[in-house]
């Protein structure tokens, strides 16, 4: 299998539709629409157009030349996907979703949401294409993420907080999936990462690509590695795939929260087993009996059990290699990079950042090293100084 | 001959249609779940459906969501419900449906799950998550412990579609009534009685079509037995039942919403 080209909706074992019966011909309309509008002249020029004047594309490739300083070793460059507007990546899939919605003539738009950056993504989408949506997100994601949840308020959005199982993002799925098979034929369901039944893994990769072909173009030579965060994947999966191929080192930073021996973390393709949730199979977090584990990360982003089809592909392969990062790496990494450059990231971009200075102080410096940075980190400030004024009264 | 097409034939022959009753085993405890079973036997159902909880069941609604929490919080695994079937099967020889979700198959290998399944007394599958596409496996396995796999129609299934259903069911094939989840609804609608009635045509005397999602009282039986039906699914309105009656009074009033149930499956003279 040529890689990154799905054969029966599967990348080698992962992927594939586990999906209740409802749902199949709603997917197999989604299937058709895609490929026919993917390479349609005009659907693209729309996109573009959408990308460059209202999200605020290209993104820069930054020079992080203090941060190279303070770390000594490879040089970093930052691919600033936390400057596009929304604050995040998110807002180049919701304008491709949204835009190929309005084609197949849906009417009402819903999502899922964790840290709410794909809630506020497509709000935002919407609100600009002149559909209404509707969010689920969960309730303590509601709670540590109120801020996006206001946001969505304004932008005209609504919001349901999911009360079910860890009240986090993958019970915001589970409500979306509710909704849209009792909705099925009036409304098209946003997913936000690049997992769900086949053709999302696809189509979400695929509108994300744009950081990996820009990243591509910015730079003179090819970088030595590149590194991304990874929750259910899509800043990591359109960073990598146009690299595949290139010889370029790739690397996934999974969120290790409070450590992977404690069991309180979401690293699912470092400490998960291979089973189906979502529509999808790949690597999941757990128990022997395959119900799905609670995780914990002190990112709402990254907070969820499994992970992209083609990324659970992807580590097996080996193309990609994937690290992870404890919520303390994490705030370290952050306060460097706010300190260092002036650029708050988003707690699920810290992630990356901390294992690039991992593997920069290893690197000579006249390799490079690009982070995908794929959010800011206003949303965060409330979740940093509690942990910072907690972690001060602890070591009194 | 298989028992659940076995039960099919007997109740054809006595001109009734299936009453097929659905529970969460561990829900609200391990150990209610086996007078229930007794009262759902008293009450005269023809099948009964075990759930065994999955985390995160999608295409449930709320009333079973919560049961399956439930049963989760109170310590259910895999081998305790094989115990409670087997406790089951001590007393009563009635067809039994494992329903759950892909993912607990999957984890523990389809082979090995299949003959555990099979030898707890199980006779048939339903995994509301798993589509034909992906099934080869899950197929294999079952055919090989003959364990009937019952898969899950919709009123939006396209009849191409529909005959490859048919191929991969055994046992009978479960129409979902709604575009929704599972659970009680206060209406039948239109595309519901003309998704049976086109099923009917297509499928003929090769399988029972059983309906299901929103079943919940004598009159819908009774409805849905009129456009031809031969079995009916009744599920969440179980589950209600045993949420809000204490247990001393709950095996019997099992017995008599199931009696009242069975009651109007019963079609009269042969026609």
């Amino acid at each position: 299998m040529k890689i990154g080209m799905p054969k029966d909706g599967r990348f080698g074992d992962f992927g594939g539709k586990y999906i209740p019966e409802t749902l199949v011909p709603a997917i197999e309309e989604l299937e058709e629409n895609y490929q026919k509008f993917k390479n349609d002249k005009s659907f693209q020029k729309e996109f573009d157009y959408y990308l460059k004047n209202y999200a605020g594309r290209p993104t820069p490739l930054y020079f992080a030349e203090n941060l190279t300083k303070f770390v000594g070793g490879a040089k970093i460059y930052l691919k600033r996907e936390d400057l596009l507007h929304g604050g995040a990546h998110k807002i180049n899939n919701t304008l491709g979703q949204a835009l190929l919605a309005k084609r197949m003539k849906k009417k009402r738009i819903i999502a899922e949401t964790g840290a709410g950056q794909h809630g506020v993504a497509t709000a935002m989408a919407c609100s600009c294409l002149g559909l209404p949506s509707e969010v689920y997100m969960g309730y303590k994601d509601t709670v540590r993420q109120r801020q996006n949840v206001f946001r969505m308020d304004l932008l005209g959005c609504k919001v349901y907080p999911v009360k079910s199982g860890s009240q986090t993002l993958k019970d915001a799925i589970n409500e979306a999936i509710r909704d849209w098979i009792t909705n099925v034929e009036t409304t098209y369901y946003l997913l936000g990462s690049a997992v769900g039944p086949h053709p999302y893994p696809v189509m979400v990769r695929d509108f994300q690509s744009v950081i990996g072909k820009e990243i591509k173009q910015q730079m003179k030579n090819i970088p030595d590695t590149i590194i991304a965060c990874v929750g259910g994947g899509s800043n990591a999966i359109g960073t990598f795939y146009p690299m595949i191929g290139n010889g370029v080192e790739m690397i996934g930073v999974e969120a290790a929260g409070q450590g992977l021996k404690t069991g309180k973390h979401s690293a699912t393709l470092n400490a998960g087993k291979k089973g189906v949730l979502h529509g999808m199979m790949t690597y999941l977090l757990q128990d022997s009996d395959g119900q799905i584990k609670e995780t914990h990360s002190i990112s709402a982003g990254l907070d969820y059990p499994g992970v992209g089809p083609e990324h659970a592909y992807l580590k097996d392969t080996g193309n990609v290699k994937y690290k992870s990062a404890t919520d303390r790496e994490v705030i370290n990494a952050f306060l460097t990079l706010t300190k260092t450059e002036g650029i708050i990231p988003a707690l699920e971009s810290a992630h990356a950042v901390s294992q690039a200075i991992k593997v920069a102080k290893t690197k000579s410096k006249s390799d490079s090293i690009v982070i995908t940075l794929s959010g800011r980190g206003d949303k965060d400030i409330d979740i940093v100084k509690q942990y910072l004024e907690k972690n001060a009264k602890n070591s009194r | 001959m298989p028992k659940i097409q076995d039960k099919f034939k007997e109740l054809k022959s006595k001109n009734e249609k299936a009453l097929i009753s659905y529970i969460m085993t561990g829900f609200p405890n391990e150990n209610t779940t086996l007078s229930i079973v007794r009262g759902l036997v008293n009450g005269g159902t023809d099948i009964i459906e075990l759930g065994f909880p999955f985390s995160d069941p999608i295409a449930d609604g709320p009333v079973i969501q919560n049961a399956s929490t439930i049963s989760l919080n109170k310590g259910a695994k895999i081998e305790k419900f094989f115990r409670i079937v087997k406790k089951i099967r001590k007393e009563t020889d009635i067809p039994l449906i494992l329903m759950t979700y892909t993912n607990v198959l999957y984890t523990h290998g389809y082979t090995k799950f299949m003959s555990r399944v099979k030898k707890s007394g199980i006779d048939g599958l339903i995994l509301p998550d798993m589509s034909i596409e992906e099934s080869k496996d899950y197929l294999k396995s079952a055919k090989k412990n003959n364990l009937d796999t019952i898969f899950l129609v919709s009123p939006n299934t396209n009849n191409t579609r529909l005959r490859k259903i048919v191929k991969a069911s055994t046992g009978f094939l479960y129409m979902v009534a709604v575009f929704g989840t599972t659970g009680v609804q206060t209406k039948i609608h239109k595309y519901t009685i003309d998704s049976i009635k086109n099923a009917k045509k297509i499928v003929g005397n090769k399988l029972p079509i059983g309906i299901g999602f929103g079943v919940s009282t004598p009159s819908d039986v009774k409805k849905y037995v009129s456009v031809g039906v031969d079995a009916v699914i009744v599920g969440s309105a179980n589950l209600n039942i045993i949420e809000n009656t204490p247990p001393s009074k709950l095996q019997k009033r099992i017995t008599e919403y199931t009696k009242k149930l069975k009651r109007s499956t019963r079609v009269g003279k042969a026609t």
